[in-house]
């Protein structure tokens, strides 16, 4: 079909858009590699460290509590995917005829009931606490000491404030 | 070929976009901003991208090279193809992709894992930490961004940013009613602020209000700029960049700011569509609407929606210089505990308003 055809080239324009950028910064860059000064030395190609020198590597462990995070967004956003096409036929004149207007009401109920199910993850990652990410009280260390506590407890009796 | 329309306008944007972003900041804080360059300091982001355009290109050798030098420009062309699908007047379109916000919505989306890559890439503490925090950030605010565009697409009825933009004009359809309500008369005919959408479905004023807490976070504006953050994390994830490469990251801000703004303009207000109503003989709308078909319909739709769209990034300067920095445990609780929550019954009410009113 035609409409079909000239809705697919429609996507020539996005890639005019992507082409055009990606043209466009390498135009600049370009323009910059002639102009710009290269003269780097190890002090200059080290990690900013506020001015320490930069200990370990900066790829850590991340807390988890990003990982949860990603996973609600990755079922808030499947949720989102599916809730478009409904937008689109929510007010569909042709498919509310057929179905002597009962369609509207029909699908919301739907959406309704599949939403209600995600809306359950959301308020157990709530009722869990994932999103009070100050609620945990930081953990004492059990190293032994060296030092006996008294000698602390001597530092604040002499310099209490009065 | 709204290409041809949007490069341009995107540059002279962010020329004008940075200098008005120092002296707004330096009126809010009774200083005078730039006055030494040009007269009242027209020329300093003149100057300044000259200067950034001959700074040294520093790659840090602890870096991963080829990540950290695409990175920028993966995070430039990912905002920049979302205003492929934008149209600029009413014979004037953009890429007319029926799921048009959609696609926009998935394509913008790659901008996070360009960032993410930014910070990551540079194999530094302070850009790690922007890393981590832009991925938290950005991922939960595309929810109540999504949704709220969702309401408007539901209420419209379609995804084409053009035909939700031609619904909002004058028009024969019959289908815009005095706040949304059909025994309170229909209001097609008049056009102007009456059949924009935040009047027309009146539920989309707090709508409007989520989207455009959630557009500040999409666009690492303040007060969501934990990602850059730099009273605590020096520069965040551009920590490392330098010269024409930081300029990149920069300039992406300021085009997510516009782009969002735009979306903003064409989804609540109106869009291209001017906000004075026909009122009797005085056809307001009919006259700074232009004639469809015509140039005049084009340039005023230009002069509307280019007006909108820096109005709203106007108040994204102002809210930038007026709130504090939120910490990021509150910024993940008002997203998952306020603005998902409300973001999905304002969705339910918007269905239930337009089978019972409309």
């Amino acid at each position: 079909m035609n409409t079909s055809n000239s809705y697919l080239s429609e996507f020539s324009t996005v890639l005019l858009f992507i082409i055009g950028g990606i043209t466009f910064l390498s135009f600049t860059f370009l323009i910059s590699r002639l102009l710009r000064p290269h003269r780097p030395n190890t002090e200059k190609l080290s990690s900013y460290e506020s001015g320490e020198q930069a200990v370990s590597s900066a790829w850590p462990q991340f807390n988890i509590r990003f990982y949860v995070v990603a996973i609600l967004f990755l079922l808030f956003e499947v949720e989102l995917i599916f809730l478009f096409p409904w937008a689109s036929v929510f007010t569909d004149k042709a498919l509310i005829e057929a179905s002597n207007g009962t369609w509207a009401w029909f699908t919301l109920f739907e959406v309704v009931t599949f939403v209600l199910v995600l809306v359950v993850g959301l308020v157990y990652a709530w009722a869990k606490g994932y999103f009070n990410w100050t609620g945990d009280k930081s953990q004492v260390s059990d190293i032994k000491s060296p030092v006996p506590s008294q000698l602390y407890e001597q530092i604040n009796e002499r310099y209490k404030t009065k | 070929m709204s290409f041809l329309f949007y490069l341009p306008v995107l540059l002279a944007y962010v020329v004008f976009a940075i200098y008005a972003e120092r002296k707004v900041s330096a009126f809010i804080q009774d200083r005078l901003g730039p006055m030494e360059t040009g007269p009242y300091g027209l020329l300093q982001t003149v100057a300044d991208l000259l200067k950034l355009i001959q700074k040294e290109d520093i790659v840090p050798s602890a870096a991963q090279r080829l990540i950290f030098l695409v990175a920028p420009l993966l995070a430039f062309t990912a905002v920049f193809a979302g205003f492929s699908v934008l149209p600029i007047g009413q014979s004037w379109q953009g890429a007319a992709i029926h799921s048009g916000v959609f696609f926009m919505l998935a394509i913008v989306s790659l901008d996070v894992m360009a960032l993410v890559m930014t910070g990551w890439s540079s194999n530094n503490k302070y850009s790690t930490l922007g890393a981590f925090r832009t991925a938290a950030q950005l991922l939960s605010y595309e929810v109540p961004l999504g949704l709220t565009i969702l309401t408007v697409c539901l209420l419209a009825g379609t995804l084409d940013l053009h035909a939700i933009s031609i619904q909002q004009g004058v028009n024969e359809n019959g289908n815009s009613y005095l706040l949304g309500i059909k025994p309170l008369g229909d209001t097609s005919a008049w056009g102007g602020f009456f059949t924009w959408n935040v009047f027309r479905y009146p539920i989309l004023v707090p709508v409007w209000l989520i989207f455009f807490i959630a557009s500040l976070a999409e666009s690492n504006r303040a007060p969501f700029d934990l990602p850059e953050a730099e009273s605590e994390l020096v520069a965040g994830i551009q920590t490392e960049y330098s010269g024409f490469r930081w300029a990149t990251i920069m300039l992406t801000e300021y085009a997510m700011m516009l782009l969002v703004s735009i979306i903003g303009a064409i989804l609540f207000f109106g869009s291209w569509y001017s906000p004075l109503p026909n009122l009797g003989v005085i056809r307001l709308a009919d006259w700074t609407n232009g004639i469809n078909g015509n140039w005049t319909s084009t340039a005023w739709g230009i002069f509307w929606l280019m007006g909108k769209a820096i109005f709203f990034v106007i108040i994204q300067m102002w809210v930038r210089w007026t709130f504090p920095r939120l910490r990021i445990d509150q910024l993940m609780k008002v997203c998952w505990t306020y603005l998902v929550p409300f973001a999905l019954l304002f969705l339910l009410l918007a269905a239930v308003w337009k089978i019972l009113l409309v």
